[in-house]
């Protein structure tokens, strides 16, 4: 089913959104990857505040490329979610809303989804180009000395995103390989 | 003797990296278009649709097809009648990864140190594989490899007795576990035989061969064959989300082996598999 959502998001609007919905998005959301969930780890370890309020929102795990002059940002596709999940259950305890990537995720992150009702969708991996055409403005909020890992705050309007993982725990991974195998 | 200078050298390579990132050879664009004729599921037309559409996006905006625009792989022939003038080629090859990476708005995604991890801010150094052959040419290919798929790619040490059954089983263990992870429609790279090392290289190279080309061995080509079908029958699909195509095309090479071992190396790349080529 298609559906077009706000960023940020509430639990309430999480909890209509099922596995193989196609979203929109429209709202900020905020951009994070390998380096940066390291150093917010780090924050979060010695007692102090995130660069950015984790309630309700949306993390998209993406390093862009450089915007060409007038451009608000450049090439801008998911990366592998994965990567993440080291650091990725602490962060859905402490609020975060949805997460927005590509690729499996682990049993404790699945775990912390369910537990927190929150929600994880993919966006088409290798389609940064098409992608970077929904983002209308890109600023650097934290960790600017990582380049293109930065945490930044992206304005997006309707970016094209599945839900692979829903607030039940149904893994669209898992359900749609079944229905085209062959084996 | 031919003499051909760094300065020539760094150009081409700087108008390669850029080139690779922003526009698909037309074999790969070819797959694409009988990919989505093919793909059953409607998620994954639409999906292979999108990524059409952002290809034709990424050449006229100048948008590169993926924010990860890779570790730039160079593979070089070198003509043994070939002299190299003006300094040294491998700071040739990496000045022009350099000058591709900064002026070309591509991403700086290499680190100095595995552990230490340190941008080093232009995309260098490269990746070079050199060959010296007959000639007075230098032929290059130019290949950014991505990480999501560079990340799933397998080595296999095989023993002789596992045999083809086994090498079938390996290939289908690795785009399995790959799964959405590696960007699918992939295409597979794969080398059986030689050493731990050549199997590997072997499986790099595999990648950019004309997709429409095929094994000049029988056999191989046989294999190519049937294990894109099989692959294709795992149901992976277009972005992971179910589907009928999960691989755009295998491509194998081989090499003579010991009488020990059958190793065999798979290297994936996602449906963004770049490679240049250019003559000097």
């Amino acid at each position: 089913m298609e559906r077009y959502i706000e960023a940020p998001v509430s639990r309430e609007e999480i909890k209509k959104l099922k596995a193989g919905d196609y979203v929109y998005i429209t709202g900020t959301i905020y951009t994070a990857r390998d380096a940066a969930h390291k150093r917010m780890q780090e924050t979060l370890d010695r007692g102090e505040e995130l660069p950015f309020s984790l309630q309700g929102n949306m993390i998209y795990y993406m390093g862009p490329s450089p915007a060409r002059e007038g451009r608000p940002i450049g090439s801008a596709g998911p990366t592998t979610a994965s990567r993440m999940d080291k650091y990725t259950p602490a962060l859905l305890d402490l609020g975060l809303g949805a997460m927005i990537g590509k690729g499996k995720r682990s049993k404790a992150v699945i775990d912390a989804i369910v537990r927190n009702g929150s929600v994880y969708f993919a966006a088409v991996g290798g389609a940064g180009a098409i992608l970077s055409k929904c983002i209308h403005s890109s600023e650097i909020i934290a960790y600017e000395d990582l380049g293109t890992e930065a945490v930044r705050r992206l304005e997006v309007k309707d970016l094209p995103v599945v839900v692979v993982i829903d607030s039940n725990g149904s893994n669209l991974y898992e359900t749609a390989v079944l229905e085209y195998s062959r084996q | 003797m031919r003499h051909i200078t760094t300065k020539e050298i760094t150009r081409t390579i700087k108008q390669m990296c850029i080139e690779a990132n922003h526009t698909l050879s037309p074999d790969m664009k070819s797959v694409f278009e009988t990919a989505v004729k093919e793909e059953a599921s409607p998620l994954g037309k639409k999906i292979l649709n999108q990524l059409e559409e952002n290809l034709r996006i990424a050449e006229e905006d100048m948008i590169p097809i993926c924010q990860d625009t890779g570790m730039a792989v160079v593979f070089m022939k070198v003509g043994q009648d070939v002299h190299i003038e003006g300094g040294g080629l491998t700071d040739a090859v990496n000045q022009g990864v350099r000058e591709g990476y900064t002026e070309g708005f591509l991403r700086k995604s290499v680190v100095s140190d595995p552990i230490e991890r340190v941008n080093t801010k232009d995309n260098t150094p490269a990746v070079i594989h050199y060959e010296i052959v007959d000639g007075d040419q230098l032929e290059i290919t130019v290949a950014p490899k991505g990480f999501g798929s560079e990340n799933m790619s397998r080595i296999f040490m095989l023993k002789p007795a596992d045999g083809i059954e086994g090498v079938k089983d390996a290939i289908l263990t690795a785009v399995k576990d790959a799964g959405p992870n590696a960007c699918p429609p992939m295409v597979v790279g794969v080398g059986i035989g030689g050493t731990f090392e050549k199997c590997a290289f072997m499986a790099k190279h595999a990648l950019t061969r004309n997709l429409k080309e095929t094994s000049p061995i029988p056999y191989v080509r046989d294999l190519e064959k049937e294990m894109l079908h099989k692959i294709n029958g795992l149901g992976i699909g277009p972005g992971g989300l179910g589907g009928t195509v999960t691989a755009l095309a295998v491509n194998i090479e081989t090499y003579p082996t010991h009488i020990a071992g059958l190793p065999v190396a798979v290297n994936i790349c996602c449906h963004v598999n770049r490679h240049v080529h250019r003559v000097i």
